[in-house]
C-alpha cells in the first residue's frame, strides 16, 4: 500500500478532531478563552515541526489502535481532559466523518481538497479570538511559520503525484477505514448513512472534474473520423462540473466534503449497537497474538517524541470535557461498549525489552503534560501506562 | 432485464482495489467458484448454480520482513491448456496454487531491489496465455512463467518491458486457436496499453498511449482491446494498430472492473459509481468497424463496486462485490 497516506489522515482526522471538540465546548458553555487556548494548544501540537518531520517520513499505516493513542495525547495536550468514554466516542467520529469524505471524493486527488478545507478551517479557529491577544499573535506567528513548512511539505510529498499515485493512496485510506460502520446521528438524520451504517453514493450531481457525463457511445473510422454517434440511459442523474477546486494556498476548494458540519451546534451522538455486523475480521485482529506491538510502540515513541506538549502560562484550571449530553449518558456509554469495538491496545510486556523502555523514558522526559490524571511513579512509565490503561 | 439473486456471504468484506472477483466456471460440475480479496486474506467460495454456498477457504499472503501482514492485492484463477492454478499476488510476491487453493505449487518473491523508500512494492494483474501465466508488477515489469502440465516445475522465462508505471491489468485472447497475431494486452497506472504476441518469446506489438488516467482494467475480444479507465471511459482499440473506434462515456467514476463472455461478444463494465453496464461488441458488417451497443445498466445501491464478472459463457448472469460488503452478490436475467 501507499507509504504517502499517514499524513492525509492525520492532518484530517485532527481537523475534524477539532470541529468536534469545539462544538462541544460550546454545547458545554466552556468560557470562550478557555475554549479557544485548548484549540490552541490542540493546534500548535499538531504542526509542531518536529512532529512534522516524523509524519511526513515515507511509513505504512499502522492499526486504528496506534493512531488512536497519538489522539488521546493531542486531545490532553492542554488544560482539557477527557474520559474513556468521551475519547473514544470522539475518534469515532473523527474516524466516521473522514471515511465519508474519502468514499465520496469524486477523484482520488480530491482528498487534497479535503485536506485544504481542514487547513482552512483551522487557520479560522486561531484567527478568530480577541481575549489574550500576545498569545494569540504568538501562536500565529509560529503557526504561519510551521504552517509554511507543513505546506512544503505536503507540495512536497503531494504536488507531483500522478492520479495512479493518489489512486493507491484513496485504496490505503480505505482498506483503513474497511470495516468500519458506525451509524452517527448527524449523518442519519442528514441522510448521508443508512441505519445499517453504511454511507448513502448519491447518483446525481456534478461528475468530477475531467469526467464526462455518462450516455453517450461514439464510434470512428480508421483514420479517427466520428461515424456515429449513440445516447443510453446511464441511469444516474448526473450534470457536468462547474469548475475545479483550487488546490493553492488560496483558493475556493469547491467541494464541501471536510468543511465544519458541526457549525449548526447540533448535538453528536454515535450509535453503538447494530455496527457488530462485520466485525468477525476485526474481533480477530484484536484477540490474535500482536507480533506489530513493538514495531507500533516504536512507531508512536517516534511520532510522540517529536510532539511538544506545552506548558500553560499561568495556574490554569483544567476541565473535564464530555462528549454526551449527561455524565449518566457518558458512565452508560463506558458500559455498554461492544468488546469488538475497543480500542484497548494490546498489554505490552513492560519487563521485556528495558532498552527500548529505556528510549521511551527518555523521549518521554523530554514531554511536560500537565494535569495528568494519572498517578504515575515515574515519567517513563507514563507512555507504557498510558497505552494498558487504554 | 435482471433480477437479483440469492447473495453468497463471505467471512471477510472486499477491499477497496480494482478486479476484485474472480470466478471460475465448471459447467460440467455444476459449480462456480468465486474469489475475493479481503485485506491481508483472499476467500474462494464454491457455489451450486442457485447460489447455494458449498465450501469456503481463506488464503493468506505469504509473510516476509516488514512492518504489518502483506495485502493481497488479487486473486485470480488461470485456465492453461492442462491444467488450472489459481494465482495469489501481493505485496511480497506471487504465490499459485491448484485450483481449489488447497496446494502451494509456486512461490516467487518480488525483488524491490531498485524501489524507492516512496515507491510500493507488489505484483498486480493476472492472465493465462497458453501455457504461460503473465504477471504484472510495480515497476512496470511483466513476469512470464512457464507452466508445466502438471506438477509443481513453474519457472520464470522472461521479463517483459513496456510499462514505466505500475501495472493494473492483463488480459489475453480468450479465443484460443484463433488467427489473432495480438493475444495480450497490458494496462497500467498512467493509461498506457501495450499489445504482445505471445509465444516461447513474447513480442510487444502496439503501444497505446494513455492520457492521464489510469486504467484499472482491460479485455481483449477478437482482436480489439476493451480499456476501462479512471474518468469512467470505455474505450475500444483495434489491437493489432492501436486505432480507437469506439469511445464510451460509461461511468460517473472510475471503472474497476471490465469482463467478458466471448462467446456472444457481451461486455460488463462495473465502476464505483455504483453501476455495472453491459454492451454487446459487434463488428459491422458493411464497414467492419466495431460497434457497440448498451444491453443493460444495474444500479447496486450504495455500494462502490469492486468486482465484477459473468458467471456464466453467454453473459446471462453476473456477480458483484463492493468494497466493505461481506457478499457477493448476484444478479441473471429474466
Amino acid at each position: 500500500m501507499s507509504v504517502r497516506t499517514l499524513p492525509l489522515l492525520f492532518l484530517n482526522l485532527g481537523g475534524e478532531m477539532l470541529y468536534i471538540l469545539d462544538q462541544r465546548l460550546r454545547a458545554q458553555n466552556i468560557p470562550g478563552d478557555k475554549a479557544r487556548k485548548v484549540l490552541h494548544d490542540i493546534i500548535s501540537t499538531m504542526f509542531n515541526r518536529k512532529f512534522m518531520e516524523e509524519l511526513f517520513k515515507p511509513q505504512e499505516l499502522y492499526s486504528k489502535k496506534a493512531l488512536r493513542t497519538v489522539y488521546d495525547r493531542l486531545a490532553h495536550a492542554s488544560i482539557m481532559r477527557l474520559n474513556q468514554a468521551s475519547m473514544d466516542k470522539l475518534y469515532d467520529l473523527m474516524t466516521m466523518a473522514f471515511k465519508h469524505q474519502v468514499l465520496l471524493c469524486p477523484r482520488p486527488k480530491d482528498v487534497l481538497l479535503v485536506t485544504f478545507n481542514h487547513l482552512d478551517a483551522i487557520k479560522g479557529f486561531i484567527q478568530d479570538s480577541p481575549a489574550i491577544l500576545h498569545q494569540v499573535e504568538e501562536i500565529f506567528r509560529q503557526l504561519t511559520e510551521v504552517k509554511c513548512f507543513f505546506l512544503l511539505c505536503l507540495w512536497q510529498t503531494y504536488g507531483g503525484l500522478s492520479a495512479g499515485e493518489f489512486q493507491l493512496i484513496r485504496q490505503t485510506l480505505l482498506t483503513f477505514f474497511q470495516d468500519l460502520h458506525i451509524r452517527v446521528s448527524l449523518f442519519l438524520k442528514d441522510k448521508v448513512q443508512n441505519s445499517n451504517g453504511r454511507f448513502v453514493l448519491p447518483v446525481s450531481g456534478p461528475v468530477p472534474w475531467g469526467t464526462e457525463v455518462p450516455g453517450l457511445i461514439r464510434m470512428f473510422d480508421s483514420k479517427g473520423k466520428e461515424v456515429k454517434k449513440v445516447e443510453f440511459k446511464h441511469g444516474g442523474n448526473y450534470v457536468t462540473a462547474p469548475k475545479e477546486g483550487s488546490f493553492e494556498l488560496y483558493g475556493d476548494r469547491v467541494l464541501k466534503l471536510g468543511t465544519n458540519m458541526y457549525s449548526m451546534n447540533r448535538p453528536v451522538e454515535t450509535h453503538m449497537s447494530g455496527a457488530s455486523k462485520n466485525l468477525a475480521p476485526r474481533t480477530q485482529e484484536n484477540i490474535a497474538p500482536n507480533p506489530l506491538a513493538k514495531e507500533e510502540l516504536n512507531f508512536l515513541a517516534r511520532l510522540m517524541g517529536g510532539m511538544e506538549i506545552k506548558k500553560p502560562s499561568g495556574p490554569e484550571p483544567g476541565f473535564r470535557l464530555n462528549l454526551f449530553t449527561t455524565d449518566e449518558e457518558e458512565e452508560q456509554a463506558a458500559l455498554t461498549r461492544p468488546e469488538e469495538l475497543s480500542y484497548e491496545v494490546i498489554n505490552i510486556q513492560a519487563t521485556q525489552d528495558q532498552q527500548r523502555n529505556e528510549e521511551l523514558a527518555r523521549i518521554m522526559g523530554e514531554l511536560e503534560v500537565t494535569d495528568q490524571p494519572r498517578q504515575s511513579a515515574s515519567k517513563g512509565d507514563d507512555l507504557l501506562a498510558m497505552m494498558d490503561g487504554l | 432485464m435482471f433480477r437479483r439473486e440469492r447473495s453468497i456471504p463471505l467471512r471477510g468484506s472486499a477491499a477497496a482495489l480494482c478486479n476484485n472477483l474472480s470466478v471460475l466456471q465448471l459447467p460440467s460440475r455444476n459449480l462456480t467458484h468465486f474469489g475475493v480479496v479481503h485485506g491481508p486474506s483472499a476467500q474462494l467460495v464454491s457455489a451450486a448454480p442457485e447460489g447455494v454456498p458449498l465450501a469456503q477457504r481463506q488464503l493468506h499472503a505469504k509473510e516476509g520482513a516488514g512492518v504489518s501482514p502483506p495485502l493481497i492485492t488479487q486473486v485470480h484463477w488461470c485456465v492453461l491448456p492442462f491444467r488450472v492454478l489459481l494465482v495469489l499476488t501481493s505485496h511480497r510476491g506471487i504465490q499459485m496454487y491448484e485450483s481449489d487453493g488447497s496446494v502451494m505449487v509456486y512461490w516467487h518473491a518480488l525483488d524491490s531491489g531498485d524501489a524507492s523508500p516512496v515507491q510500493a512494492v507488489f505484483a498486480r494483474g493476472i492472465a493465462a496465455s497458453g501455457h504461460f501465466i503473465c504477471v504484472g508488477t510495480w515497476s512496470g515489469r511483466i513476469l512470464v512463467f512457464d507452466i508445466p502440465a502438471k506438477g509443481p516445475n513453474i519457472v520464470l522465462s522472461e521479463e517483459l518491458a513496456g510499462h514505466q508505471t505500475p501495472v493494473t491489468d492483463i488480459a489475453t485472447e480468450p479465443a484460443q486457436g484463433q488467427d489473432c497475431v495480438a493475444d495480450m494486452v497490458t494496462a497500467d497506472d498512467s493509461g498506457l496499453l501495450c499489445v504482445w504476441r505471445s509465444g516461447p518469446e513474447f513480442k510487444l506489438l502496439t503501444r497505446i498511449p494513455g492520457f492521464g488516467v489510469p486504467c484499472p482494467s482491460v479485455q481483449l475480444w477478437h482482436g480489439t482491446v476493451a480499456a476501462g479507465y479512471g474518468d469512467g471511459q470505455v474505450r475500444l482499440y483495434e489491437a493489432g494498430t492501436g486505432t480507437l473506434h469506439v469511445q464510451i462515456s460509461a461511468h460517473a467514476r472510475a471503472i474497476c472492473a471490465l469482463d467478458l463472455a466471448p462467446e456472444v461478444g457481451k461486455l460488463l463494465s462495473a465502476a464505483e459509481d455504483t453501476f455495472v453496464h453491459i454492451w454487446k461488441l459487434s463488428r459491422s458488417p458493411e464497414s467492419g468497424y466495431t460497434e457497440v451497443e448498451h444491453c443493460h445498466g444495474e444500479c447496486v445501491p450504495d455500494t462502490q463496486v469492486c468486482g465484477a464478472r459473468f458467471c456464466d459463457p453467454s453473459g446471462s448472469s453476473f456477480a458483484v462485490t463492493g468494497y466493505d460488503l461481506a457478499e457477493i452478490l448476484r444478479f441473471s436475467s429474466v
